[in-house]
C-alpha cells in the first residue's frame, strides 16, 4: 500500500519548491500588468485590400504586439488596442504593417486611452476571493462539525487553495519577466476557476476521511487519512484528468487569445490535483500531532 | 418505488424534448427569445464614441475630475441598463469610448448614456396681479424653484438632493409608468416650502431644460413624489439616470458602429472546435472506463447540457468568457459527479451487492461528498456574487452567478438523471462486467 501520509514530507519539499521561486519572483517582481489595467492606445487602420484577422493578429506578434486587442468593425476595418506608445511608434507600426502584408494601410484614428479594468477592481476582486475563502472554511468547519477539531478542516482546506492559487500566480510571475507573459482581466476570471475548483477535490477527500473516521477504520488517524487518501484516488485522478483533458485541448487547439487563459486553468487544475491528494490531508495529520 | 421512477423518467424525458425544442436551431426564436445573448468579448456590439464638452463643466473641476466623474457615472448607468461587462475608457482628451455587447435597441442605450438627466423643479412666472405669464405663443413661463436650505443659504431644488432609489410604478388603472423618487434630508426641506406655498398651483418638472410634466400641487409633501407623462422605455430610463446623477458635462455622440469580439472571431471559433473535440474525448473516456455507467454518465451530462443551453437562452443571461470558464468547471463537477457515484457503485459490487443494491448504496453513499463539495461552492459563488456587486468587480459576478446554475443543475443531472437513468438501465443490462467489474 502506498503511504502519502508518512511520505509526507517529501510532498511538501515538492510543494516547497515548486512554490519558492514563484513566491520570491511574485514578492520580487510582481505581476506584468496588461492592457487592461493600463493606459493604451487605440487605433482604427484600414487594409485595403482587407487582411484576415489571424493574419494580422500574427503580424502584431510579430511586432511585440501580443497583448493587442483586435476588432474587426462594420466595413472590415480593425479596431485595436495595445500598450501605450508615442506617435513615432505609431507611425512605425502601420509602415511595418505595410510592408509586411502589402496591403496599403492607413490609420484613420487613433488615441490615448484610459485603463479598461482598474487596479482597484483586480484588488477588490482578491478581497471578494478573500471573504469567500472565510465563508468556505466556515461550511467546511460546519459540514465536519462531528470531527475532531472542524475548524482545522476548514483551515487546511484553504491551505491547500491558498497553494493551487500562489503556484499559478508564481509561475505566471516568473513567466512576465521571462517571457513577458502579462495578466489581463481574464487572469482574473481563471484565478476565480482555480478557486473554485480546488476546494471540491478537498472536500471530496475530507469526505472519505469523514466516513472511515466513523466507520472507526482505525485508531491511527495517520492510518485513516492515508486510505482515504487512496480510495478516491482513483476518482479524483479520473475527474480531474478529465477536466485536464477539455482544457488542454482548448490549450493546444483553442485561439490565441484565450492561450493564456487556459493555462491558468492548466496550472491551477493540476496543482489543485497535487494539493489535494498530497497537501490537503497530510495537512491534517501534521496539525493533528501537533508536529 | 417502481412508479415514481417511471415518473421521474418521464419528467426527465419532458424537460429534455422542451430543453431541444427551445435550443433547436439555436438562432430560432422561442418563447420571444432568439439565440444565445453573448458578451462583448465573444460577439461584439456597439462601438460608441461621445465628446463631452469641456467648456461647460463647472469651473472650480479639473478636465480630469469632470472627465473622470462622467466614465463613473455612465459606467453606473450602463450596469444599472443590465448590460455585462461593458468597456468605458477615456480616449484621448474630451473623448469617451463605450463598448455595449448586442443591446436590441441602440438608440434607448444611446440615449441613455449621452443624456445628461438633469432634473430641476420650476414653478409658473406669474405678474404682478398674480396671473400666469404667458409668452406670445401661450406657453406658461416657469422659473426656478428657490427654497432655504439647512444651512439657511438659498437653493434651487434638483435632481442633486435625490436619494439613489428611483424607481418606476405602473399606476393603476391604466397602468401609466411613473418614476417614484425619494428626496435626502436636504431635499425635503426645499421640497416641503415650495409645495407649500405652491399649493393648487402647478409645478414644473424639467429634465435638461425639456418641461416633462407639470403637476398640480394637491398637498404639502416632503420627503418623496412622483414623475408622471413618461412612456415605460423613457421612465426606465430616467429612473436609472436619477440614481447614477447627472453628467457634469453634457455630451455628443460622435460614432455608432458595430465591432466584433475582443476575443477574435477567429480565436473563438478555433476555441470553440477545440472544447468540443475535448468533450468527445471525455465521453469516450468515460464509456471505455465505466461501460453501461460511463453510457448513463454520457446521457446524462446531454441532458445537463441542453438544459443549461436552454435555461442561458431563454432566461437569457448574457454569456461571456468568464462565464465558459465556469461552464467548463460546472461540467466538470458534473462529471464529478457522476464518477463518484459510479466509483462508490463498484465498490459495493466488489463487496458482493446485487446491481440494484449497488445503484441505491452507490448514490446514498457518494451523496455527502456531492452534497459537501457543491455547497462549498455555491458558498463560495454567493459571497463572490454579493461582493462582487458591492467592489464593482462585476466580471467576478458573472462568473458567479454562472457557476451556481450550472453546479446546481450539476447537482439535479448527477443525483436525479444519472441514478434515475441508471435504476432502469440495471435492471434492462444485468452483465456486472458491463460496469466495469470483474468476477
Amino acid at each position: 500500500m502506498m503511504d502519502i501520509v508518512g511520505k509526507r514530507r517529501w510532498f511538501f519539499i515538492i510543494a516547497g519548491l515548486i512554490l519558492v521561486p514563484g513566491i520570491i519572483s511574485l514578492a520580487a517582481f510582481g505581476l506584468q500588468l496588461g492592457v487592461d489595467f493600463r493606459s493604451g492606445t487605440t487605433m482604427t487602420l484600414r487594409f485595403e485590400p482587407p487582411i484576415d484577422q489571424g493574419q494580422l493578429r500574427l503580424e502584431l506578434t510579430g511586432l511585440g504586439y501580443g497583448e493587442a486587442v483586435l476588432q474587426r468593425t462594420g466595413d472590415g476595418d480593425y479596431f485595436i488596442r495595445i500598450k501605450e506608445v508615442t506617435l513615432v511608434e505609431r507611425e512605425g507600426l502601420v509602415d511595418s504593417l505595410e510592408s509586411k502584408t502589402g496591403a496599403r494601410v492607413t490609420m484613420r484614428d487613433s488615441y490615448t486611452v484610459s485603463p479598461i479594468m482598474a487596479t482597484e477592481t483586480a484588488r477588490d476582486a482578491a478581497i471578494a476571493v478573500g471573504i469567500a475563502a472565510l465563508f468556505m472554511l466556515l461550511y467546511i468547519a460546519w459540514a465536519f462539525r462531528r470531527m475532531p477539531n472542524p475548524l482545522r478542516w476548514g483551515a487546511c482546506a484553504i491551505v491547500a487553495m491558498a497553494h493551487d492559487v500562489l503556484v499559478v500566480m508564481g509561475i505566471f510571475s516568473i513567466l512576465g519577466w521571462l517571457a513577458g507573459v502579462q495578466i489581463d482581466t481574464l487572469f482574473i476570471t481563471g484565478m476565480l476557476t482555480v478557486v473554485g475548483y480546488s476546494v471540491n477535490n478537498t472536500v471530496v477527500v475530507y469526505d472519505r476521511i469523514r466516513e472511515n473516521m466513523s466507520k472507526g477504520l482505525s485508531k491511527d488517524f495517520a492510518v485513516t487519512v492515508n486510505s482515504s487518501i487512496l480510495e478516491t484516488l482513483g476518482r479524483c485522478l479520473n475527474t480531474s484528468l478529465t477536466t485536464l483533458l477539455v482544457i488542454l485541448a482548448i490549450f493546444l487547439f483553442g485561439g490565441a487569445t484565450v492561450h493564456y487563459f487556459i493555462l491558468v486553468l492548466l496550472i491551477g487544475v493540476a496543482a489543485g490535483i497535487f494539493s489535494s491528494i498530497f497537501i490537503s490531508g497530510p495537512l491534517l495529520v501534521v496539525w493533528g500531532r501537533g508536529k | 418505488m417502481r412508479k415514481g421512477n417511471i415518473y421521474l423518467l418521464v419528467f426527465i424525458a419532458l424537460l429534455f424534448a422542451f430543453a431541444v425544442w427551445s435550443v433547436v436551431p439555436l438562432d430560432g426564436e422561442r418563447l420571444g427569445r432568439k439565440g444565445l445573448t453573448l458578451g462583448l468579448d465573444l460577439k461584439g456590439g456597439s462601438h460608441l464614441v461621445y465628446e463631452a464638452d469641456l467648456t461647460q463643466k463647472d469651473p472650480s473641476q479639473s478636465d480630469d475630475d469632470a472627465m473622470e466623474g462622467v466614465l463613473s457615472k455612465i459606467e453606473r448607468r450602463v450596469n444599472a441598463y443590465g448590460v455585462t461587462e461593458p468597456i468605458i475608457q477615456r480616449q484621448g482628451h474630451d473623448r469617451i469610448l463605450v463598448q455595449l455587447p448586442g443591446v436590441r435597441d441602440v438608440n434607448e442605450a444611446v440615449n441613455l448614456i449621452g443624456q445628461t438627466a438633469e432634473l430641476d423643479f420650476r414653478e409658473p412666472q406669474v405678474d404682478s396681479s398674480g396671473n400666469p405669464v404667458l409668452d406670445d405663443k401661450g406657453n406658461m413661463q416657469w422659473l426656478k424653484a428657490l427654497a432655504t436650505g439647512t444651512d439657511g443659504q438659498e437653493k434651487e431644488l434638483t435632481g442633486k438632493y435625490l436619494k439613489p432609489n428611483a424607481s418606476v410604478v405602473l399606476q393603476p388603472p391604466a397602468n401609466e409608468p411613473e418614476v417614484a423618487f425619494e428626496w435626502d434630508h436636504e431635499g425635503a426641506v426645499l421640497f416641503e416650502q415650495i409645495t407649500e406655498r405652491g399649493l393648487g398651483k402647478r409645478l414644473g418638472i424639467f429634465l435638461d431644460n425639456q418641461l416633462i410634466s407639470a403637476p398640480t400641487v394637491q398637498a404639502v409633501i416632503k420627503d418623496r413624489g412622483v414623475i408622471t407623462g413618461l412612456t415605460l422605455e423613457e421612465a426606465r430610463t430616467l429612473a436609472i439616470q436619477l440614481n447614477s446623477g447627472s453628467l457634469d458635462v453634457p455630451l455628443k455622440i460622435l460614432q455608432e458602429q458595430d465591432v466584433d469580439a475582443t476575443l477574435g472571431a477567429d480565436s473563438i471559433q478555433k476555441s470553440l472546435i477545440a472544447g468540443a473535440i475535448g468533450l468527445a474525448l471525455v465521453a469516450l473516456f468515460m464509456v471505455l472506463y465505466y461501460r453501461m455507467s460511463g453510457l448513463v454518465a454520457v446521457m446524462a451530462l446531454l441532458v445537463y447540457g441542453v438544459v443549461l443551453l436552454s435555461l442561458f437562452k431563454l432566461v437569457p443571461f448574457t454569456l461571456t468568457l468568464p462565464g465558459i470558464a465556469a461552464l467548463i468547471l460546472s461540467i466538470g463537477m458534473a462529471v464529478d459527479a457522476n464518477v463518484l457515484i459510479f466509483e462508490r457503485m463498484k465498490e459495493e459490487l466488489r463487496a458482493g451487492r446485487t446491481l440494484g443494491a449497488a445503484v441505491e448504496a452507490g448514490s446514498a453513499r457518494a451523496w455527502p461528498a456531492i452534497r459537501d463539495s457543491n455547497i462549498t461552492t455555491f458558498v463560495a459563488c454567493i459571497i463572490l456574487y454579493w461582493f462582487g456587486g458591492t467592489l464593482g468587480a462585476f466580471m467576478v459576478r458573472g462568473f458567479a452567478l454562472t457557476l451556481f446554475i450550472g453546479v446546481a443543475l450539476s447537482m439535479f443531472s448527477a443525483i436525479i438523471v444519472t441514478r434515475t437513468f441508471l435504476r432502469f438501465v440495471t435492471r434492462a443490462v444485468t452483465s456486472r462486467s458491463a460496469y466495469g467489474v470483474q468476477r
